[in-house]
């Protein structure tokens, strides 16, 4: 019965502690989302995801962003972009800078902090998304 | 008493976001100059352009919610507002200008001349002529803007579809290309006969290179020389963090207003001009290192404004309402910054520059502000918060001038006295 007990609390002693340190875990990679934002994004998308007008498309608020197309999300980060954008009916030609640099929890880190911060309310990206994400894009660099 | 209040700051929110409540259209000027806004919400106004009889034509960067991409402006009855607007073309550009009867514009690759009848009604507006086409577009830098001497000729900037001439635009680590052949078509000043129809690179002069992305420029007609103003190249710190902290990279590097001559090189890509050192320094792309000065061949600037700040036009200023000074100097309108963060913008206002005896004295002060929708003591930091951002500027036949806003479409006139 004692032992019982003590199993139990031992269980949710063991569930308190690891869903504490998952939200540990994903606060800091919130923070971590934020940095890489600030040092690598920030320059031309601006503090508040706005970016500048037919230059350097907004994100906040963007429907690519907020999407459900996280692969494409995934190889932007990665690979850069080098073509017109079209987004919301307006059009933006900066090329953006690639940043083969980034690990894939990198990207998912940078990738949420975009999707949930200013007006953006999206879901998260784990790390198994963005290995999903990669895998996609052999597969179709095979074709 | 509470619910007085609540009322009152109601109605003061309801002023302010009507902007009846805004003396000079928002604009901050110098004592005894005033401000009207003379059309909104045309759609996004780049280069405009006005007759002899007052008409403004404005060139919008991309069809308006009513199809057009130029717009005539009428202001019938003298407020200071415009009551007749109507427009067409679809083309996106920006450059626009009135010569005689006959009113110029230009698409992001070609320059069109239409024909104004005694009205100042365009004749043919579905059939212009085509006087230069097949100029370069690759979406970067696009814009043709133009402008004339007195002997017919038209001046086109063709910009550098680049920041920097790297092997990889904008890519950390990758090389500036030697010798840089985006030069060949791009990144200068070409010229060409305002008369000629159908004319392409080859019937043309590549007239000043070494200019990463002039959209500002004008010809001074008391001393018979083009001036232009360059955008210069932008994110040292981004891919030269080692050689540029943010805040040398927000100085840097100058955007410059150059005198040009035929056959003039002002030394784009492979170096920069820093305002600090008063110096052309060697493009970290080309082995530079901050410091190291570039070669002397290269063009010196009239005037250094402060990094990024983008001019968009130049205006030679020849009419008799404004005081003295302002004869024969130029305005330079500036559409605001945004590779300055993480610090504040700058710009987002429309700068004077005094010349004396044909030269440009440097001593630069702001002439209009408040473009931006903030306090003058406030900084932006944000560029796409912006309320308006300063683009085209033009000379009315009496002697006001117009600036325009290519974000939501402003044209706002500017007059001295009465």
């Amino acid at each position: 019965m004692r032992k019982n007990i003590l199993n139990k609390v031992l269980k949710l002693g063991v569930f308190i502690s690891l869903f504490i340190s998952t939200q540990v875990v994903k606060a800091q990679n919130l923070i971590n989302g934020k940095k890489l934002y600030e040092t690598r994004c920030l320059a031309c998308h601006q503090s508040d995801g706005g970016g500048v007008p037919n230059m350097n498309p907004p994100l906040d608020g963007s429907s690519n962003v907020n999407g459900k197309d996280i692969a494409r999300l995934v190889k932007i980060v990665k690979n850069g972009y080098d073509e017109r954008i079209a987004l919301d009916g307006m059009y933006y030609s900066n090329a953006m800078t690639a940043n083969p640099d980034f690990t894939d929890q990198q990207i998912a880190d940078v990738l949420t902090y975009v999707r949930t911060s200013w007006s953006n309310k999206a879901s998260k990206i784990t790390l198994a998304q963005v290995k999903a994400a990669n895998s996609k894009h052999k597969i179709s660099a095979q074709k | 008493m509470k619910k007085g209040i609540q009322i009152l700051f109601l109605i003061l929110a309801a002023f302010s976001i009507n902007g009846i409540a805004q003396e000079n259209a928002g604009l901050k000027l110098p004592a005894g100059f005033k401000a009207s806004l003379y059309a909104n919400n045309i759609g996004a106004a780049r280069h405009i352009t006005v007759t002899k009889a007052g008409v403004v034509f404005a060139k919008l960067n991309y069809p308006n919610k009513e199809g057009n991409a130029i717009v005539r402006l009428e202001d019938a009855n003298n407020d200071g507002v415009a009551d007749k607007v109507n427009g067409w073309a679809n083309y996106p550009g920006t450059g626009i200008y009135v010569k005689g009867n006959s009113l110029y514009a230009s698409s992001n690759e070609a320059i069109f001349k239409y024909e104004l009848n005694s009205k100042d009604e365009v004749v043919n507006p579905q059939s212009p002529l085509t006087i230069v086409s097949g100029l370069l577009n690759r979406r970067q830098h696009e814009s043709k803007s133009i402008t004339f001497d007195k002997e017919n000729n038209i001046y086109v900037n063709i910009g550098a579809y680049s920041n920097a001439c790297q092997i990889e635009d904008r890519k950390a680590g990758s090389q500036g290309r030697v010798p840089c052949n985006i030069l060949d078509s791009a990144g200068g000043i070409w010229k060409f006969n305002a008369s000629k129809e159908n004319q392409t690179y080859k019937d043309g002069k590549r007239y000043a290179t070494g200019l990463r992305n002039v959209v500002g420029l004008d010809w001074n007609h008391q001393t018979n020389q083009l001036y232009v103003a360059q955008h210069g190249r932008d994110q040292l710190n981004s891919f030269y963090p080692n050689l540029y902290t943010d805040a040398q990279n927000a100085e840097l590097p100058a955007e410059t207003f150059y005198a040009i001559n035929e056959g003039d090189n002002a030394g784009w890509p492979y170096i920069y001009y820093d305002p600090a050192q008063h110096k052309k320094i060697v493009s970290p792309e080309y082995g530079g290192d901050g410091k190291k000065e570039g070669a002397s061949e290269y063009k010196d600037p009239a005037v250094a404004f402060p990094a990024h700040m983008a001019p968009m036009a130049v205006l030679f200023y020849t009419g008799n309402q404004f005081p003295e000074k302002y004869k024969n100097g130029a305005f330079i309108s500036f559409h605001g910054s945004w590779n300055r963060a993480p610090l504040p913008q700058e710009g987002f206002f429309v700068a004077f520059v005094p010349f004396k005896d044909g030269k440009a004295t440097g001593d630069w002060e702001i002439f209009a502000n408040g473009f931006a929708g903030v306090e003058a003591d406030v900084k932006v930091t944000n560029t796409a918060k912006a309320k308006a951002r300063p683009c085209g500027l033009a000379q009315g036949p009496d002697g006001s001038i117009y600036v325009s806003d290519d974000t939501k479409g402003a044209i706002f006139k500017i007059s001295y006295g009465q």
